[in-house]
């Protein structure tokens, strides 16, 4: 009796373990550059990784890697398709957004509508010929990088347009609540944000355990739900605390939040969310199951370049710059986040919450190796070691779970 | 007594949780061909995995004894070297290179450095000739059939000097005349000395071929049964498979016939690629509610091409004809359109075209009708698990659960899931294709069984199937067709395997080159 049990807790354990490989990889990660920069590059524990100060920072470092990721994620499910374009559209779309803003004084709220189109615009273009004409996502994706980088230069002129509105910059880079706040009211208004969005979790949680309970469906066994719930809120919690000791709860977490939560719940809970795993598994038993897979492709592209435009007005805001370089090698950040958050390189699997994870793992690496004072070329080469061994673990261990 | 050139004693392979292999003997003389039967996951692929070496010398208990020395194989190359070569079901030839560079692929002639291409061909040559197959080694292989790619595979063999060659389903994909074809080939190198093992599920071929019959069942050897000695019938076999008899291979069902549910006129429909080739030339034909209506032919007969075109214009180019619904005409301009008019097409294909292997069962049993499991385009996940468990109850399928991947069930489950899918989308009128490609017998009953239930509820089934004792087994009426057309109409009484036959020889004035 006993050993069953021993045995099948064994299972549940080992079947976590594979779920989360990247989450505890990314636990692990982080302890190991606190250690390092405590012991070998000898920093006190103020200047080290998990402090509030350089928590506020990760997050406001890596919220376009985020933003991007998410929407790559949805271009390789459709069958490990990538978007090269990604970098180009950004410096495009920041042009634009110079271009009105600081040099027409346009309203903000219109400028920033006008890049979103401009964004949808440039999507559908891309968009069109890869999922109504089926040239390669590769190509064209490849053509558009040329073409929107040389656009974005020419609007440029090869300068840089710098100086943007305070309304404009605080939009995305201010904190809540406002800055004129006390030490005191801010820890307070974080704690309370986190507490009542933990309650809300759990509360959501539990009447969906309960209603499955009483429709007699499988539920998660009691140790599993619980560790699982309470490991989040304490996460929470940790994060509203140390936001709450630095200057606040960033907007820009919030958008992340937002776009997070919505792209979740599509690819998750809607139909043609569940169109995109299906095209990416198999697409012909997609379309012979009345999935119409060209809109589907349609949708995942011109939403790319959209979510693009949107790291576009982030990017432009934190740097308060357009440059004609900008979102240099961007696309490769979101390709890296995805694939280091476990989607499958031929479409199918993947899931938003993998993509955000890869994406800190990669902030995490870089802001690591930057307080440890190493070499940005240096910081390349581990990089891609990185990338390299997240996707060889995840291939292996998934090869390894099921034997022929 | 011959002696023994292959004899395998108390093999055991073991995977994590299963025991595929448990104590298997088999002993293969020179110079017979010997067959393995056996249902789906009864080891039989293990077994030639193990043989050849897939499964290296330690991993296995038991002994591999090929020419009186145990054999230690660590890589298919080992066992090649000694002339034991396997054929898979799956064929591994490369489409875009010709006949004559896949058979000397891994075993180019000539140096490293500099290939013999005139050595090349002319050897390829002289083996396509051994083996009956005219064609220039020259041509690509993507440009032949399926029947011509299996010889191409054989004539590979030999070139590797075969003493011992391995058929793992080498007619699943065949049509009866090339089956034949092969199946000659094999008693013609027999005849020289060589020595076979061949695995089929198609007992008929197994009778007229073998000369020893090995069953394997849940991963043990049964018997073995030799010709000449033991009863050879297919009965026979097949108590031997699944361990009772099977008194009806077929079940009972009582028909009522209802009014038309589905009515095809002059449905016309041209090849997607070449214009102009009709793979559908002015077929008419009808379906009943609570009718099993066949559809037989050869392969490449356009049976799949007609419910293609029909299901929504999911192949060819140019369809032209009237499809009428209940009565009405309709136009079906996508997929989705046939699945509303409550059309189903089960494909052929289950892991090409019907299923999608890496996701659950779960989710392949709502895909082709969301609409039942979601408002406003949002999923109801809990409605989702009820159906998907609904169903898999309904269909009896075995799985560990409803979020195992389809990918890991056996092609009998896999085959209910794909039904179960179907189901879901609650047609009136289902296109079978067929339905028991590559499936056990206990299966095929199992899915006969749900094929009369279908019909009792006052559906209407067409069954497109190249067997013809299912056909003649289950249908109330069979279509025949041929190159495109259709040639012929036999009520249940009428028809036999003769007269279908007959149909298509007569059609196609084939000089009577068919044997049946």
């Amino acid at each position: 009796m006993t050993e069953t049990k021993n045995k099948s807790a064994a299972r549940t354990l080992s079947g976590f373990l594979k779920k989360n490989t990247m989450v505890i990889a990314l636990v692990l990660v982080t302890l190991l550059f606190e250690i390092l920069i405590m012991t070998v590059a000898h920093k006190p524990a103020s200047q080290a990784l998990l402090t509030p100060a350089n928590i506020s920072n990760l997050i406001s470092q890596n919220s376009y890697v985020v933003i991007l990721a998410v929407g790559m994620l949805l271009c390789i499910l459709t069958g490990g398709n990538i978007d090269l374009s990604v970098g180009s559209i950004v410096a495009l779309v920041g042009a634009v957004a110079g271009t009105l803003i600081v040099n027409m004084h346009m309203d903000i709220w219109l400028a920033m509508i006008i890049c979103l189109l401009v964004g949808l615009a440039i999507g559908a273009w891309q968009a069109y010929w890869i999922a109504y004409i089926r040239i390669p996502p590769f190509i064209v994706t490849l053509a558009g990088m040329l073409l929107w980088r040389g656009l974005a230069q020419i609007i440029l002129n090869g300068l840089t347009i710098s100086g943007y509105p305070e309304t404009y910059l605080n939009l995305f880079n201010s904190y809540v609540p406002g800055g004129s706040a006390g030490k005191g009211t801010i820890l307070t208004v974080t704690l309370v944000i986190g507490i009542v969005l933990c309650a809300v979790y759990l509360a959501a949680q539990f009447m969906n355990r309960a209603k499955r309970k009483r429709n007699n469906y499988e539920t998660q066994s009691a140790f599993m739900f619980w560790g699982k719930n309470a490991a989040l809120c304490v996460l929470i919690l940790a994060l509203s605390l140390m936001l709450g000791n630095h200057k606040g709860l960033p907007t820009i977490l919030i958008l992340l939040a937002v776009i997070v939560l919505v792209y979740g719940y599509y690819t998750q809970n809607t139909v043609p969310g569940r169109h995109l795993y299906a095209m990416g598994g198999n697409e012909k038993a997609a379309k012979l199951s009345g999935i119409n897979t060209n809109r589907t492709m349609f949708f995942a592209y011109t939403n790319m370049a959209f979510l693009s435009a949107v790291a576009a007005l982030v990017v432009t805001a934190r740097f308060n710059s357009a440059a004609p370089s900008a979102g240099n090698s961007y696309e490769m950040d979101a390709i890296g986040a995805c694939f280091i958050g476990g989607a499958s390189a031929y479409g199918g699997t993947g899931t938003v919450g993998g993509a955000v994870i890869g994406a800190v793992f990669m902030g995490v690496i870089n802001n690591g190796m930057s307080i440890l004072g190493i070499d940005a070329n240096w910081q390349k080469v581990v990089k891609g070691l990185v990338l390299l061994a997240a996707v060889i673990f995840d291939v292996v261990s998934k090869r390894r779970a099921q034997p022929e | 007594m011959a002696k023994n050139l292959l004899e395998m004693r108390s093999i055991i392979k073991e995977f994590p949780g299963v025991r595929a292999l448990d104590n298997v003997n088999l002993k293969v003389e020179e110079g017979e061909i010997h067959a393995l039967v056996g249902e789906n996951g009864a080891g039989k692929s293990t077994l030639m995995n193990v043989l050849s070496g897939i499964y290296p010398y330690g991993t296995y208990q038991g002994d591999v004894i090929y020419d009186g020395e145990v054999c230690k194989f660590s890589k298919i190359n080992d066992s090649e070297s000694k002339g034991i070569v396997i054929i898979h079901q799956e064929l591994a030839l490369v489409p875009y290179l010709t006949i004559g560079e896949n058979m000397f692929l891994g075993n180019e002639q000539g140096k490293t450095s500099h290939i013999d291409w005139d050595k090349t061909y002319d050897l390829a040559a002289k083996y396509l000739k051994t083996v009956g197959l005219e064609e220039s080694p020259r041509t690509q292989i993507k440009d032949i059939g399926v029947g011509k790619q299996q010889l191409v595979e054989i004539a590979k063999a030999l070139t590797k000097n075969v003493r011992l060659l391995i058929l793992d389903e080498p007619t699943a994909s065949l049509n009866e005349t090339d089956s034949r074809k092969l199946l000659d080939l094999l008693l013609q190198f027999k005849s020289k000395g060589m020595t076979c093992i061949i695995i089929s599920h198609k007992l008929s071929e197994v009778s007229y071929v073998a000369d020893k019959i090995t069953i394997i069942r849940d991963g043990a050897t049964i018997e073995t049964l030799v010709k000449g000695v033991d009863d050879f019938h297919e009965e026979r076999i097949i108590k031997g498979m699944v361990g009772r008899e099977l008194v009806d291979r077929f079940p009972k069902r009582e028909s009522h016939i209802g009014d038309v549910a589905m009515e095809v006129r002059d449905w016309c429909a041209e090849h997607p690629t070449y214009a102009g080739r009709m793979v559908c030339n002015h077929v008419s034909l009808n379906v009943r509610r609570g009718e099993i209506v066949g559809v037989s032919g050869l392969m490449g007969a356009g049976r799949t091409e007609l419910a293609m075109s029909i299901f929504g214009r999911s192949y060819g180019t140019n369809i032209r004809g009237t499809l009428l619904l209940n009565g009405r005409e309709v136009h079906l301009r996508s997929v989705t359109d046939a699945i509303n008019h409550k059309l189903a097409y089960v494909t052929e294909d289950r892991k090409g075209n019907g299923l999608i292997l890496s996701e659950s069962i779960r989710q392949n049993t709502t895909l082709a009708r969301m609409e039942r499991i979601s408002r406003h385009q949002i999923l109801d996940k809990d409605l989702e698990i009820k159906y998907a468990n609904e169903y898999k109850d309904i269909l009896r399928t075995k799985c560990s659960g409803i979020e195992q991947n389809v990918g890991n069930l056996s092609g009998g489950n896999q085959q209910k899931i794909l039904l179960s899918k179907w189901m879901f989308a609650e047609p009136d009128v289902l296109i079978l294709d067929e339905p028991t490609r590559g499936i056990d017998v206990g299966a095929k009953y199992e899915i006969y069984c749900i094929m009369n239930d279908l019909v009792s509820q006052g559906k209407a089934v067409l069954m497109i199937s190249s067997e013809m004792p299912e056909l003649l087994g289950m249908c109330d009426r069979i279509y025949v067709m041929n190159e495109g057309s259709v040639v012929g109409e036999l009520t249940h009484e009428q028809a036999s395997q003769e007269t279908i036959m007959a149909c298509i020889l007569k059609s196609s004035g084939n000089k009577g080159a068919m044997a049946v």
